[in-house]
């Protein structure tokens, strides 16, 4: 059952970059606001102006 | 800061919808034919490409990679440039992207058709495809990480985090799954062989479920469903957390899908407990979704889209309470190798996958040609007709799941089992007529769609590039308090993620992948022998055939299978199997103790049930293979393929690869003369598949029943 090494430890290490991403992002403030950015993508939405450039 | 025009790609998102209409439809009709010939036979067209073996892989393949693939790039593309306020990094990847992502979709259909296979589910392209998808993956994640890069949005929704966790995990799990070892263009072996390879191959395949059939789609929920209802997301912060959770989780939970089998206990209990963790951040992510509508459900009545995305969210809760219940062992014990898990998947597929992709289209397509959707009308009959497909699919198929494990672990007094696999076959047989029309309701449901598409298209006019503005992203100083050894690491978390897989990639398969496998501490059986070039060659047409879509090869240790089979299977006998042939179900019986003394037939039984099964077990749902008696054995292959095996640690003797064909010639000799003496008086020529194929199958448990013989194991329940 060797085969469990690798993908323990490409598990791990896959796993050990998304915990680094998750405290970048906490730590960059990603989640200070929980009200806004819900909200925000509701407005972007809006085309300006009609085809111009096709 | 002064604020900036940009203008959104539609016509890359037009692109994959259109190819997300296309592959569905494809995708799914061949589903269709494939239902179709696990009722009548006939519907196998007699052709090796049309036969059901090779049909089904282009089914699953279509409708994953193609139809929900286009979907997830759709979706992806489409939401990553509003909510980044930025157009898509460059245009030239996102077309590369599109057009190889097409042609590797071709490639599949024609090379699986053609018989070209690695024979592991949901895994079955070959290498050079493999490597074209690993291409075309580093493509669409540079395009992804330059767009987040270039945001003028300098928080990431939630969505987005979706998107980047599909994107790493897909990779790795794509990589680590696919080394194999080529000996020609289009044939390779898995490096892994036996119960590793089936380690590999459930790793990578419910993570393939989780990272490309869930997250991809969990992004697009979060994007669509607050759209489409206009109101934010119920919790923001539990879309977060079950983000965090469900990433974490996911990965462990792959060996659910070999309960029972002779994989060590201490795995399948550990893939159980994950999946059982699973429901709460599955259900974190349904309730969310049908919360984000509490107040508007006056909308769900009027809007389409809405209705669309409720039962899809509503299927997606279901298959993930399923899903758990499905890993205990008790309950896998009955679910296992019948059609319990074909219902299960297609609550998942066409309800979760199909409608919330129909409800994203519904949205997105008249937005993008600035105009009102064609008909709501038709949109509503479209929702019906296709909840209707779902239910009439789901129900038969639960029901011939329950009713197929029961009539299996049937014993009669005297403690023999109480049914013939036929007898089981054409008891649900009714209901897998059922399921056909269950799927003729919901494709049609698909063609109603583009009827509807294609009115609102005719009337709308395409919007190519869309203008919009905002203020650029204000490069931010944030000033480190301590400024610890690894902070320089933290603050650049795009490369920490791309880092972390070179190193998988590079640690795992070039230094430890030959190092551990080769010399595999898997416990060994001292009877259980490499194969007989014969053998083997009848080995590569059984994946050829695709024999392990209907057949498993997997005894597992419970009264009523060793009572059928024989002797329960251990990990022992795979270690020559590259790839493993275990199977995920069993429309015909198990095969791997064929050639046992207790279940062997004889030569002229296997011959004529390959020329016309129905000649020998009335009833039977199996396809005609009579190409096989017409192939010939192509052995100008055995020699790469035996030093191919030796490559990777099967102990055939150094040399014997120049000796193989006249071992091979002399074996399929002995077959041909068994069949021209034996009651039969069938005469054929030694160098056809079918010989190939007969010895493969007369060789299936023969290892075990003399491992059993003297003593070395011992049978359960006695």
């Amino acid at each position: 059952m060797s085969v469990i090494i690798i993908l323990l430890l490409a598990s791990i290490v896959v796993a050990g970059g998304f915990l680094f991403a998750f405290l970048w992002s906490v730590k960059n403030g990603q989640y200070d606001d929980e009200e806004s950015p819900p909200i925000r993508m509701l407005f972007d939405d809006q085309p300006v102006i009609t085809d111009s450039q096709s | 800061m002064p604020v900036e025009k940009f203008y959104y790609d539609n016509k890359i998102v037009k692109s994959f919808a259109y190819a997300t209409v296309f592959w569905g439809i494809i995708g799914m009709t061949v589903g269709l034919l494939a239902a179709l010939q696990l009722v009548f036979p006939w519907f196998n067209l007699n052709m090796a490409a049309t036969t059901f073996g090779r049909v089904r892989p282009v089914h699953t393949n279509a409708v994953i990679f193609a139809f929900v693939g286009n979907g997830i790039f759709t979706g992806v593309y489409y939401s990553l440039q509003r909510l980044c306020k930025a157009r898509m990094f460059s245009d030239r990847l996102s077309w590369i992207h599109f057009w190889v992502w097409q042609s590797i979709i071709v490639a599949a259909a024609v090379t699986l058709l053609a018989g070209f296979t690695t024979g592991k589910e949901y895994a079955e392209l070959e290498w050079p495809i493999d490597i074209l998808i690993t291409l075309v993956w580093v493509v669409f994640g540079i395009n992804m990480f330059g767009t987040i890069i270039k945001r003028r949005e300098r928080h990431l929704y939630v969505a987005i985090w979706f998107f980047i966790g599909t994107w790493v995990t897909v990779a790795m799990l794509h990589i680590v799954n696919s080394v194999e070892l080529p000996i020609s263009f289009m044939k390779s072996y898995s490096w892994y062989a036996g119960v590793q390879d089936a380690l590999v191959q459930w790793w990578y395949g419910h993570n393939a479920v989780a990272f490309f059939l869930t997250t991809p789609y969990l992004g697009i929920m979060y994007y669509f469903v607050p759209k489409a209802a206009n109101r934010p997301v119920y919790s923001y912060r539990l879309s977060i957390i079950h983000f965090w959770a469900l990433i974490f989780l996911y990965i462990w939970a792959g060996p659910h899908h070999l309960l029972y089998t002779a994989l060590p206990d201490w795995a399948q209990s550990l893939g159980t407990v994950f999946s059982l963790m699973l429901i709460l951040p599955s259900w974190g992510g349904m309730l969310n979704g049908l919360l984000t509508l509490r107040g508007a459900w006056d909308k769900v009545r009027e809007e389409p889209v809405l209705k669309f995305f409720v039962v899809a969210l509503t299927c997606y809760g279901m298959s993930t309470f399923e899903g758990p219940i499905l890993s205990l062992k008790n309950v896998n014990a009955i679910s296992h190798f019948t059609d319990w898990t074909v219902a299960h998947v297609h609550v998942g597929a066409l309800g979760w996958n199909g409608f919330l992709t129909f409800g994203m289209l519904y949205w997105l397509i008249p937005r993008i040609f600035k105009t009102e959707l064609h008909s709501k009308k038709l949109a509503g009959t479209h929702f019906w007709i296709g909840t209707l497909g779902i239910i009439i699919y789901a129900i038969p198929m639960y029901w011939a799941g329950f009713e197929h494990a029961l009539m299996m672990k049937d014993m009669t007094p005297e403690g023999n089992t109480a049914n013939q696999f036929v007898t089981m076959t054409k008891a649900i047989w009714p209901l897998h007529l059922f399921r056909a029309v269950g799927g003729v309701l919901y494709l049609s449901g698909v063609f109603i769609m583009l009827y509807n598409f294609t009115k609102t298209i005719k009337k709308g006019s395409f919007m190519a590039n869309e203008e919009s503005s905002a203020p650029a992203l204000e490069k931010v100083y944030v000033p480190t308090h301590k400024s610890h050894w690894h902070s320089w690491i933290e603050r650049k978390p795009l490369k920490m993620l791309v880092l972390s897989l070179i190193v998988v990639a590079i640690g795992g398969i070039i230094e430890l992948v030959p190092t551990f496998l080769i010399k595999s501490n898997v416990p060994t059986l001292s009877s259980v022998k490499p194969y007989t070039p014969l053998e083997l060659e009848g080995r590569d047409i059984y994946i050829r055939e695709g024999c392990y879509n209907c057949h498993s090869q997997m005894v597992r240790p419970f009264r009523s299978e060793v009572a059928r089979y024989g002797e329960y299977s251990k990990a022992g006998e795979y270690v020559y199997d590259h790839p493993f042939q275990w199977g995920s179900k069993r429309t015909g019986p198990d095969l791997s103790r064929e050639g046992t003394a207790r279940l062997k037939r004889g030569n002229d039984w296997h011959y004529l049930h390959f020329w016309n099964p129905r000649d020998m077990s009335a009833g039977s749902i199996m396809p005609r293979y009579t190409w096989l008696f017409s192939r010939n054995i192509d052995t100008g292959m055995i020699p790469k393929k035996i030093r191919a095996m030796r490559t990777l640690g099967v102990p055939y003797p150094k040399g014997y690869d120049q000796e193989a064909v006249k071992d091979l010639l002399i074996q399929a000799n002995g077959i041909r003369v068994d069949l021209k003496t034996g009651p039969s008086k069938i005469t054929i020529e030694p160098t056809k598949e079918v010989l190939a194929l007969i010895a493969y199958l007369q060789r299936l448990g023969k290892d075990v029943e003399t491992a059993v013989k003297s003593g070395a194991t011992t049978t359960p329940n006695k």
